[in-house]
Parts: structure tokens; C-alpha cells; sequence
């Protein structure tokens, strides 16, 4: 694999960056949403 | 019509959805670490260099977009039609995760820009039409927070959603209808070369796997959430 970008390495790498960024905190915010409905639902059934 | 309503039911779709889940993660998974590997590989390109790097991630992230755009207009039509409480929560779910492409796309695209064109923006009909999807799923999410009435607010949502459609064929075909800076399609007409080609579809691949994944488990919660708010209700 070759990651030597040259010139082009300040365009390339932000754009994998935020992707990285906004895919890891989409993942992070509905695995979390999930997490919480889960176990709202689990102390509710349980009164 | 029958069969999807069938699997449409909130029962049928947490059991359903559960088995697939698993399966799409793991594909998700497998399609962009192929696609990193393909493209990081891959030789430059004779005319763009390495930023066609950029070109791996950007064309997915648009063309998903775009995607959830229609899956989200689809699922406004059968809850403007036939009312079905889960297309409005299908909808509702995939709203964000369209911003989030959109968003991309435009970032993406506009650090392509610059090294290629000479600027991060122009305001030709590609690109002005596609900042206006993103203005497209921030509306339809505000409006969907805006009305606190949830039937009320989904009927609304869901027309604005249909009028929006108007802008998916737009922006698909900007690059014929008007002269725009952006260039046309390459992908179908087959100018691509194969050793691009690859990581490009397969990345679109694990873009769309992570959509139908995260798209998953938001509907998922939301009915778990509907079923929380049932029973607070009944309780009180």
C-alpha cells in the first residue's frame, strides 16, 4: 500500500479524515440511541 | 403489497431485521476494508494523480446520498397512501444518515476541487443542486422536531419529502441539462478503468451496507422507544 500523497497529502488525507469522523460518530450515535431505548424499555417492563 | 406490509409490521421487522443485522455489519465491514485496500493500491491516476484517492469515497458518499434520498421518499409515499406507522419511522430513521452523506459528499468533493479546478466551490447546477439536498434533510429533520403532534408532524414531513424528490433527477442530470464545472457520468459509460473502477463500486457497496445497517437500528429503536412511551402511558 502506498500513503506517500506528496503535494496532494492536505486535500486527500481531511477528506479521509471526516469520513472517517462522520462515519465513527454515526456508528457511536445510533449503537448508543439503541443502548438507551434497551434498557428504558427493560426498566419500564420490569415496574 | 401484501408481502411488504406483511414484514412492514414492527413485530416481523425487530425479528427480521435481528437475524439480517449481524450479516450487514460484517459486510460493511469486509466492503470498505476491500475498498481501502484496492485503493490505496491502485496506481495514480495520468491526469488527477494521487487525488483520485478522493474519488473513492466522494462519488459513494453522493451517490448514497442521494439513494436515501429516494428510500426516504418512497417510505413518505406508502405513509402518505397508505398511512403505515412504520414508513414514517423508516423515513424519519434515514434522514440523518442522508445529511451525514450529503455532508460528505459536499466535503469530499470540494477537497477534490480545489487541487483539480483550482477552487473548492462554484456555484454550478451539480453542486448548487446538491447543497440543496442537504438543506432538503436538514428541513425535513426540523420539521419533524418543529410539530409536536406525531401524525401531523410525519404528514408534513412526508409532503415536503415528495416535493423535495423533485431536485434527485436534478442533480443526476445537471451535468447534461446545464454546462457545470463538475464533470459527467463515468461510471456507466464505462470511461473508468477497471483498476478504479473496483474500489469505487465496492466502497458504494459498504456505504450502502452501512446505510441498511445503521438504518436498521434506528428503526429499531424507535420502535423500541414507542413501545417505552406505551407503557409509560399506561402506567400513568
Amino acid at each position: 500500500m502506498n500513503f506517500d500523497m506528496g503535494a496532494y497529502g492536505i486535500y486527500i488525507w481531511p477528506a479521509y479524515g471526516a469520513s472517517a469522523l462522520g462515519i465513527a460518530v454515526a456508528v457511536v450515535w445510533t449503537v448508543a440511541g439503541w443502548r438507551r431505548a434497551k434498557a428504558k424499555l427493560a426498566a419500564l417492563e420490569k415496574k | 403489497m401484501q408481502f411488504l406490509f406483511r414484514y412492514a409490521n414492527p413485530h416481523n421487522f425487530m425479528r427480521l431485521s435481528g437475524a439480517v443485522l449481524p450479516f450487514t455489519a460484517i459486510a460493511t465491514a469486509l466492503c470498505i476494508g476491500t475498498a481501502l485496500y484496492l485503493g490505496f493500491t491502485a496506481p495514480p491516476d495520468y491526469q488527477q494523480g494521487r487525488t483520485v484517492l478522493i474519488m473513492f469515497i466522494h462519488v459513494p458518499a453522493a451517490t448514497v446520498a442521494m439513494s436515501i434520498y429516494g428510500v426516504l421518499a418512497v417510505c413518505s409515499l406508502l405513509s402518505l397512501v397508505w398511512r403505515h406507522p412504520l414508513s414514517d419511522t423508516a423515513a424519519r430513521a434515514a434522514a440523518p444518515f442522508g445529511a451525514l452523506f450529503t455532508a460528505l459528499g459536499l466535503f469530499t468533493g470540494s477537497l477534490w476541487g480545489k487541487p483539480m479546478w483550482g477552487t473548492y466551490w462554484v456555484w454550478d447546477a451539480r453542486l448548487t443542486s446538491f447543497l440543496l439536498l442537504l438543506f432538503m434533510y436538514l428541513g425535513y429533520m426540523a420539521l419533524w422536531n418543529a410539530i409536536e403532534d406525531e401524525v401531523r408532524a410525519a404528514r408534513a414531513a412526508a409532503i415536503l419529502a415528495l416535493v423535495g424528490a423533485v431536485n434527485i433527477p436534478i442533480i443526476h442530470f445537471s451535468v447534461e441539462w446545464w454546462s457545470t464545472l463538475h464533470q459527467g457520468e463515468s461510471i456507466v459509460s464505462g470511461t473508468t478503468a477497471p483498476v478504479f473502477l473496483a474500489p469505487l463500486l465496492i466502497m458504494m457497496l459498504g456505504y450502502l451496507l452501512l446505510f441498511v445497517t445503521l438504518w436498521m437500528i434506528r428503526i429499531r429503536t424507535a420502535i423500541l422507544e414507542r413501545r417505552a412511551r406505551n407503557l409509560m402511558q399506561g402506567v400513568s
